[in-house]
């Protein structure tokens, strides 16, 4: 039988998934917005996620109140750990929020909200990886509460998966892109997306192989049972999502590239699982220790199970209302 | 300036700051949703092109006021953890799932809709459109019943018990979530919030009435809103009374606090209207008062007894000099939202309401008032439940999160500059909104389909909006 608390680990963790494929295209596109060659490219790129970006927002949320509610003790940990970048991505994201209704309101300060934008994107993103990689570093703990200093988080490999992150969530823009334009702004967005899944590639790659440096913990889960088998399996699957994705670019597939990029991420998602697992905040807090008590799982749990779904038909729905190509010239609200 | 203060005091300040930000949106968008849905509505039903004006109107306002709840809110959600991770770590169990139905049934709910509301009509068509309308207006609704059902709970905790651990583990939810004073705090929060939306509409209505009186939309609003201040206005005094009563019995040191008594009264203690608060005298110096009024207000007798802050331990005060003030600033306003309504209704009796100038100033006046009310309540609220954050049970200096001095104030001061320029400049573009009348077909650069239809927008006179259109 599973615990409730392994339940819960793996709604959380497709509520983070979720996050990050989500967001992670629409903060590529403000990554990328510097890039557009007119008010028109631009105008199209920040449309085409304008009726959308806040439901992609709210799993992040989910996220953190999720963590709030049935794992106390890793949210209590994780955040004073993370202060700075986790603030700091707090702030970015007000500044892109901001930027998609203000940038309409005002011509003289157009070029504020649309730096806001860009800025505001990028940061958030590289603050994002930076948690990442303060999380794989591990975490210091002592008595129920966060034991580290303040500067922590900070050291190259947490820079490197920052930039990672950065780069990756620009192909997830780019190809996202390529599904919702036509003409000159695809053309653009195919030849970018090429350097960029190299790029993403790259780092998966360097990441992967400084991972197990971090502990060496993470060595032995990938190579002992049942960790093996997916270590096995997992170059195979991620040099076959890169195989798709380079094929439907020179293909000129529309939906293929943004499908495979989605798949490379959902690959490593899955590849850090199995070194987190079964810690939740490595290296000494488990998935058992910091859950919440029974009664609490279980009430959460009744309505996730009832309304998870419904969210997720619902959020299906609205893109279904806004699909196809965008048209520039379709008016804002 | 921040140099000297210790990591709790910033702590506190960060949050009190975010949050009062926070709170100035949803107080706006919540009554704004609702107003939205039925504005819909009557332009569905009698198919008035008045009312869609005006649907067109404040939509693209909520869409600026609902962003800025949008980001000021997510930067709440991990407060929590970064500044009390102490108070996370132990209330968690029992806050945490309400925090999370909270995601699950509303945020979710906002913005999944939120997108087919403000750019899809065109797209579904009217039925869906209004379904759509209508669920972000729900959404709000529940984002504040989950929201004030955690508040509540640390202002009244019930339904619990202690682990080994010194959490707090949930023993029934039901006496958790319908905890002592849940049901007054959201009525009087949704209340407000419909108030303070009332009053921003009929000051934006008022204004464009002296501008033009015979403006139909704006003559529309500002009687729609006035209306809605004469039925709600009442009520609120009414619900707060009985908020007031409900803490006398649950926090009483707050009302002690609130009322400015110092000193018990054995035989009926007077209403003190005004005073200077003297914490180090325990005293209220120059007070004006009213003997045994406080009594037949909260006993309902002139001769009740009532207890004053010397029968608290002074580690258990709450501040007396900041309770006393902002509870009088939302009375007191409170009283002239009454006076307010009582008076459109007088003129409109007399066939005047789109005609008394003064009717109109003072409504653009009272304007901004809902969220002075708003804060000012708060305000009570919050410091009148220190020095603890869970009421008598957690104190907030055992709350906190270990984090250094120097990184609260650096974040402090981040969120102080980045919330004055982000949330100024939204501010601006909201009364530059509201300072357009509703009939104003652009009012930004492309609100209105380009070339719908061959029809050529009309030409905003505004400088911002006269280049830039052709091409955007
Ligand atoms: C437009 C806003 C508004 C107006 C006009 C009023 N209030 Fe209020 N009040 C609030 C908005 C508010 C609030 C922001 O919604 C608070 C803060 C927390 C809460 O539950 O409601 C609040 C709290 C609050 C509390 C504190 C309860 C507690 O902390 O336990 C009391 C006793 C009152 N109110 C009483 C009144 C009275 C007697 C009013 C009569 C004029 C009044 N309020 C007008
Ligand atoms: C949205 C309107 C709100 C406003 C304007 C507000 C205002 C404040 C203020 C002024 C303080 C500082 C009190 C002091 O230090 O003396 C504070 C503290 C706090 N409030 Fe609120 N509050 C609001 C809502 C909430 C809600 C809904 C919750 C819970 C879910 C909450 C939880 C807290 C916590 C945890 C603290 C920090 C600890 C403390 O200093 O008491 N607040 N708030
Ligand atoms: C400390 C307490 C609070 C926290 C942690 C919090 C959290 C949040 C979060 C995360 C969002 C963004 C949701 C999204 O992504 O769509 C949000 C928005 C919102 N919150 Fe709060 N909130 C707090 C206090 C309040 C209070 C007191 C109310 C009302 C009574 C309220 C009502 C709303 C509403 C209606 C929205 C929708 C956005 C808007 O209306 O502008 N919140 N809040």
């Amino acid at each position: 039988m599973f615990e409730l608390s392994f339940i819960w680990a793996g709604i959380i963790a497709f509520a983070v998934l979720t996050y990050v494929i989500l967001d992670g295209f629409d903060l590529g596109i403000g990554i990328l917005f510097p890039t557009a060659k007119s008010e028109r490219d631009k105008a199209t790129m920040m449309n085409s996620i304008a009726p959308i970006w806040d439901g992609n927002e709210t799993w992040l949320v989910m996220g953190g109140g999720g963590l709030f509610a049935v794992f106390p003790l890793a949210y209590a940990v994780i955040m004073p750990a993370l202060y700075m970048p986790i603030i700091l991505m707090l702030l970015a994201l007000i500044f892109r929020g901001v930027a998609f209704e203000y940038r309409w309101r005002t011509e003289r300060w157009k070029p504020v909200w649309d730096a806001a934008f860009f800025g505001g994107s990028i940061m958030a993103a590289f603050m994002q990886g930076i948690a990442l990689g303060a999380l794989v570093q591990g975490i210091e703990v002592a008595d129920r509460a966060y034991a580290g200093g303040w500067w922590d988080w900070l050291t190259a490999f947490s820079i490197l998966t920052g930039v990672a992150v950065v780069v990756g969530y620009a192909l997830l823009g780019a190809t996202w892109l390529i599904l919702k334009t036509e003409g000159p702004l695809q053309n653009q967005m195919q030849r970018y997306a090429w350097w960029l899944a190299a790029g993403t590639l790259g780092f998966i790659g360097v990441v992967s192989i400084m991972t197990p440096f971090q502990d060496p913990i993470y060595f032995q889960r990938w190579f002992n049972l049942p960790g093996s088998i997916l270590s096995v399996l997992m170059p195979g699957a991620v040099l076959a999502a890169a195989f798709s994705l380079f094929s439907g670019l020179s293909a000129g597939k529309d939906g293929q590239p943004f499908l495979s990029a989605l798949s490379l991420f959902v690959l490593c998602f899955v590849g850090i699982g199995i070194s987190f697992y079964p810690n939740i905040v490595p290296p000494g807090l488990t998935i058992a220790e910091a859950a919440a008590p029974d009664a609490s799982l279980k009430f959460a749990l009744v309505g996730t199970v009832v309304l998870v779904p419904l969210i997720l038909a619902y959020t299906a729905y609205a893109y279904w209302v806004f699909r196809g190509k965008i048209d520039p010239e379709e008016g804002y609200h | 300036m921040f140099d000297t203060m210790t990591a709790e005091t910033l702590a506190r300040m960060q949050f009190a700051f975010t949050v009062s930000f926070h709170i100035i949106f949803p107080a706006f968008s919540i009554g704004l949703a609702s107003y939205l849905a039925v504005l819909n509505g009557l332009w569905l039903k009698t198919r008035d092109e008045t009312y869609l004006t005006l649907f067109n109107y404040w939509k693209k306002i909520f869409a600026v006021a609902f962003g800025m709840g949008v980001v000021s809110g997510i930067v709440m959600s991990y407060q929590f953890g970064t500044n009390w991770s102490v108070f996370s770590d132990k209330t968690g169990p029992v806050l945490g799932p309400l925090m999370a139905y909270e995601v699950l049934s509303a945020f979710f709910l906002e913005a999944g809709f939120l997108g087919i509301m403000l750019f899809g009509r065109e797209r579904v068509g009217d039925k869906l459109h209004m379904f759509a309308t209508a669920m972000v207006a729900f959404g709000t609704l529940m984002s504040a019943t989950w929201i004030l059902s955690v508040n509540s709970w640390m202002q009244t905790p019930a339904g619990y018990s202690m682990n080994e651990l010194g959490q707090f583990v949930p023993e029934d939810w039901w006496q958790i979530v319908f905890n002592p004073s849940f049901p007054y705090r959201l009525v009087h929060m949704v209340l407000a919030a419909y108030l303070t939306t009332a009053l921003v509409v009929s000051g934006v209505g008022g204004l464009h009435l002296l501008r033009d009186r015979e403006d139909a939309p704006a003559r529309r609003m500002f009687s729609m809103a006035m209306w809605m201040l004469v039925v709600v206005a009442p009520l609120q005094i009414f619900a707060g009374d009985a908020h007031g009563l409900n803490t006398l019995e649950h926090q009483p040191a707050k009302v002690m606090a609130m009322e400015g008594h110092y000193d018990s009264h054995p035989d009926g203690a007077p209403l003190i209207l005004f005073g200077i608060p003297n914490p180090e005298e325990k005293r209220i110096d120059y007070a004006i008062e009213i003997p045994k009024l406080s009594s037949l207000i909260l006993k309902h007798h002139w001769d009740a007894p009532l207890a004053g802050l010397d029968t608290i331990p002074d580690e258990d005060e709450p501040p007396v000099m900041i309770v006393f003030w902002s509870f009088r600033v939302m009375v007191g306003l409170g009283f002239a939202m009454l006076g307010l309504g009582a008076w459109s209704l007088w003129r409109r009796a007399k066939g005047k309401l789109y005609a008394d100038r003064w009717l109109h100033r003072t409504a653009i006046l009272m304007g901004p008032m809902g969220f002075v009310a708003v804060l000012a309540g708060w305000i009570t609220t919050e410091v009148g439940r220190q020095p603890f954050t869970v009421y008598g049970l957690l104190r907030t200096s055992d709350s906190l999160a270990p984090v250094a001095a120097p990184a609260v104030a650096a974040s402090l001061i981040a969120f102080i500059v980045v919330y004055f320029f982000i949330f100024g400049a939204g501010t601006f573009y909201l009364l530059r909104m509201m300072n357009k009348p509703a009939g104003t077909v652009r009012l930004g650069l492309r609100d209105a389909p380009v070339r719908a239809a061959g029809i050529t927008p009309i030409q905003e006179t505004h400088p911002d909006d006269a280049h830039g259109v052709k091409g955007d």
